[in-house]
C-alpha cells in the first residue's frame, strides 16, 4: 500500500443510461510511467476526469497519496497534488506565459477578496523558473497564448504541472496536435520527469511513443480495463489486439 | 538584402507590434475622426471645430464643445464600464437601459421634497411626510440596491440555467421597463431634494464617469477578478479545469454591471431633475457600441476600460460633429448604426488575421 501514489476501487461514472466508467480497479507506484490506450469513447478521458475533481464518479472511490481522495472540484485535486495536461490544452488564448501557468492559483500581493492585487514580479520569475526547470524555451513570456505554435503551446501547459509541486501528472494526449520536432521535446520533458522520479499517466494513442516512454500499459475498452501489461512483456501487437476487443483478458468485458 | 538585415526587419516589426498597444488604434480612429470634422467644417461651415475661433474667448480649444463631447457620453459611458467588462467575460448585458429606467424612478421616489415654493410637491409617490425630504443617502443605497437585484437576478440565470446571456438579459429588459412604468402608471417623479441633484449637477458627470474608469481600469488590470474576468471570456472551459469558479464569478461581473447601470441612473435623475418611466432606452445599445468601438471582442477575452473611455469619446465627438455640421439627428442614428456594424467587422478582421499567423 505504501509504494502506491494512486489506487482506484471500483471507479464506475454513468452518464444518464450511458455506462462510461465500469469497476475500475487501476493502480499506480510511486515513480511509475504507466501509458494508457485505448479506442475513442474507451473511457480514458472519463477516467481522468474522475481523478482530477472535474467529475464526481457515480460509485466507486480512489486512494491518493495515502489518503481516501473524494476532489469537488479541480483545485481541490491540485491542492492534493495532481496536474494535469488537458487533450485540449486548457489555456486561456488571451492571456500571457504566467497568467496561464498561475491561472485559478495567482499569487496574490495583498488579499481583497475576488479583487485580490496579483504578484505580477512573482509569478514571472516563478515562470521562468519552471520553464528553465522543464527544459522548455519560450522567446517572449510576455506573448499572448494565441500566437504561440502548437509546440510552445503544449510546453506551457506542461511547464505548468512543474510550476507547482506536484505528486502525479496526467497527460491527455500531449502531443496529439504536435509536429515531430514539438513531439521530441514533450517527449524530452516526459524523460526528464522519469529521471526525477515523477509518477505520470500518459494518455496516448502512439504506439511507438507508449513504447518508448512508459513503464506500463493499461488497455481501456468500453468503460473498462481489459489488459495490464508490462511494456518489455508485450507486444505492440498484443496491444491492439486488446484495444480493437479481438483478445480479452479481463473477467467480463460484456457491456452492461 | 542579406538574411540579417532581414532579421534585424523582423525584430523591429515584432517590437513595434508589442509597443502598439490595441487602444492605440482607436486612439488614432479618435483623432482621424476629429481631424475629419475640423476639416468638414472649415470647408463648409468656415467654422473650427475643435479650435475658438470667437474673438472675446482667450483659448486655444473651443472648450464648451470638448465639455459637452465628455459630458454627453459620461452617463452612457458609466453603464459603458460595466457591459465591457461583461462582454470580456464572452456574455452581453441588454438590461442596463431598463435598469437605469426602473432605478431611476425608485430611487427618485425616496428623493422627493415635500414642498414646491410653498405649494405640496404635486408629483409625490409616497403621501406620508415621513418619505419626503429624506437625506440623500437614503434613494443612492435603494439605488445600488435595485442594480444589485437585478444584477443578482441576470448573473444567476446566464451562470446557472444555461441559456444565453442575450436571452437572460433580454428578459430583465423588458422586466425592468415594466417596472419603471408601473411605478406611477406612467407619470413622470419630479422635484428632488436639493443634495439629490447635487449628484449630476454641472461637471459631476464627467467626475464620477472618469472615477469609475479608473477604478475599474486598476481593477481590470491589477486584481485576481480581471484576470479571470479574461481567462472566462477567452477559454471557459480551460477556466473552470483551472479551479476558476465560472459561476460565481459571472454573478460577480452581472452585479457591478448593474450596479453601474443604477450610479448611471442616479446621475442622470439628479441631472435632468426628474425620472421618466423612459429612462435610458438603448442606453445598452449605446454602451455596447462604445465598448466595441473602443476594440473590446464581442467573442470576449480582449478589451480594456481605456479603449472603452476612447469608445465613447468617439461617440461623442461624432454626435457632437454632426450637430456641429448641422446635420439631423436622424442621420447621427443612422450613422451610429453603421459605426456599430464597422467596428464588429473590424474586430473580426483582426481576429482572422491573428488566426492565421498563428
Amino acid at each position: 500500500m505504501r509504494d502506491y501514489i494512486l489506487k482506484t476501487e471500483g471507479l464506475t461514472k454513468h452518464y444518464g443510461g450511458v455506462h462510461a466508467l465500469q469497476d475500475v480497479n487501476f493502480a499506480l507506484k510511486k515513480g511509475e510511467h504507466v501509458a494508457i490506450m485505448g479506442d475513442n469513447g474507451a473511457g480514458k478521458s472519463t477516467f481522468v476526469r474522475q481523478l482530477t475533481g472535474v467529475e464526481r464518479p457515480t460509485r466507486g472511490s480512489f486512494i491518493f497519496d495515502g489518503q481516501e481522495a473524494r476532489f469537488n472540484s479541480p483545485i481541490e485535486a491540485r491542492e492534493a497534488g495532481i496536474e494535469t495536461v488537458f487533450q485540449n490544452l486548457a489555456l486561456a488564448d488571451d492571456l500571457d506565459v504566467s497568467s496561464n501557468l498561475f491561472l485559478g492559483r495567482e499569487k496574490i500581493l495583498l488579499n481583497l477578496g475576488p479583487f485580490s492585487i496579483l504578484d505580477f514580479k512573482g509569478m514571472r520569475q516563478a515562470t521562468e523558473a519552471a520553464l528553465k526547470r522543464t527544459a522548455v524555451k519560450i522567446p517572449n513570456l510576455s506573448n499572448t497564448i494565441r500566437n504561440m505554435s502548437g509546440g510552445q503551446r503544449q510546453c506551457v501547459a506542461i511547464a505548468r504541472t512543474a510550476t507547482f509541486a506536484s505528486k502525479l501528472i496526467i497527460m491527455d494526449e500531449p502531443t496529439a496536435a504536435l509536429g515531430v520536432r514539438e513531439t521530441h521535446q514533450v517527449e524530452n520533458i516526459i524523460r526528464q520527469l522519469k529521471a526525477n522520479d515523477e509518477p505520470l499517466i500518459l494518455i496516448s494513442h502512439n504506439m511507438r511513443q507508449v513504447f518508448d516512454l512508459v513503464d506500463r500499459i493499461v488497455v481501456f475498452r468500453r468503460g473498462r480495463i481489459v489488459a495490464n501489461l508490462k511494456k518489455n512483456e508485450t507486444s505492440g501487437e498484443e496491444v491492439v489486439a486488446y484495444i480493437t476487443g479481438a483478445k480479452d483478458a479481463s473477467e467480463s468485458v460484456i457491456p452492461a | 538584402m542579406d538574411h540579417s538585415e532581414q532579421l534585424g526587419e523582423e525584430a523591429v516589426v515584432s517590437a513595434l507590434r508589442r509597443l502598439w498597444f490595441p487602444e492605440l488604434n482607436v486612439l488614432v480612429a479618435l483623432f482621424v475622426i476629429v481631424a475629419t470634422f475640423e476639416i468638414l467644417g472649415r470647408i463648409f461651415i468656415g467654422d473650427s471645430f475643435l479650435f475658438n475661433t470667437r474673438a472675446d474667448l482667450d483659448t486655444l480649444f473651443n472648450n464648451q464643445r470638448l465639455e459637452i463631447i465628455i459630458l454627453q457620453v459620461s452617463i452612457v459611458g458609466i453603464i459603458a464600464i460595466g457591459v465591457t467588462q461583461v462582454i470580456i467575460t464572452g456574455g452581453i448585458d441588454l438590461s442596463s437601459g431598463s435598469v437605469v429606467g426602473a432605478t431611476a424612478m425608485i430611487a427618485m421616489s425616496f428623493a422627493q421634497v415635500s414642498s414646491v415654493n410653498g405649494n405640496p410637491n404635486p408629483t409625490t409617490v409616497f403621501h406620508d411626510p415621513h418619505w419626503l425630504d429624506l437625506p440623500v443617502l437614503v434613494p443612492v443605497i435603494i439605488a445600488l440596491c435595485c442594480g444589485m437585484i437585478a444584477g443578482l437576478i441576470n448573473g444567476s440565470l446566464v451562470a446557472y440555467t444555461g441559456i444565453p446571456p442575450f436571452i437572460a438579459t433580454l428578459g430583465m429588459m423588458v422586466s425592468a421597463r415594466g417596472i419603471s412604468k408601473w411605478i406611477t402608471k406612467g407619470k413622470p417623479i419630479s422635484f428632488p431634494t436639493e443634495s439629490y441633484i447635487s449628484i449630476g449637477s454641472g461637471m459631476m458627470p464627467v467626475f464620477i464617469f472618469i472615477s469609475l474608469a479608473i477604478l475599474f481600469h486598476l481593477i481590470m488590470t491589477y486584481t485576481r477578478y480581471g484576470k479571470h474576468s479574461y481567462a472566462i471570456g477567452s477559454n471557459v472551459e480551460a477556466a473552470r479545469v483551472s479551479g476558476i469558479r465560472v459561476e460565481s464569478h459571472k454573478i460577480l461581473v452581472y452585479t457591478i454591471a448593474a450596479l453601474l447601470a443604477a450610479i448611471a441612473a442616479l446621475v442622470l435623475s439628479s441631472k435632468n431633475l426628474t425620472a421618466q418611466s423612459g429612462m435610458g432606452v438603448m442606453y445598452e445599445l449605446d454602451a455596447i457600441a462604445m465598448a466595441v468601438i473602443g476594440g473590446v471582442s464581442l467573442s470576449g477575452g480582449r478589451g480594456s476600460i481605456i479603449g472603452t473611455v476612447l469608445g465613447a469619446l468617439i461617440f461623442g465627438v461624432i454626435i457632437s460633429g454632426f450637430t456641429f455640421m448641422r446635420l439631423d439627428a436622424y442621420y447621427q442614428e443612422m450613422v451610429k448604426g453603421v459605426i456599430i456594424v464597422g467596428a464588429v467587422v473590424l474586430d473580426q478582421w483582426r481576429q482572422r488575421s491573428r488566426s492565421r499567423r498563428a
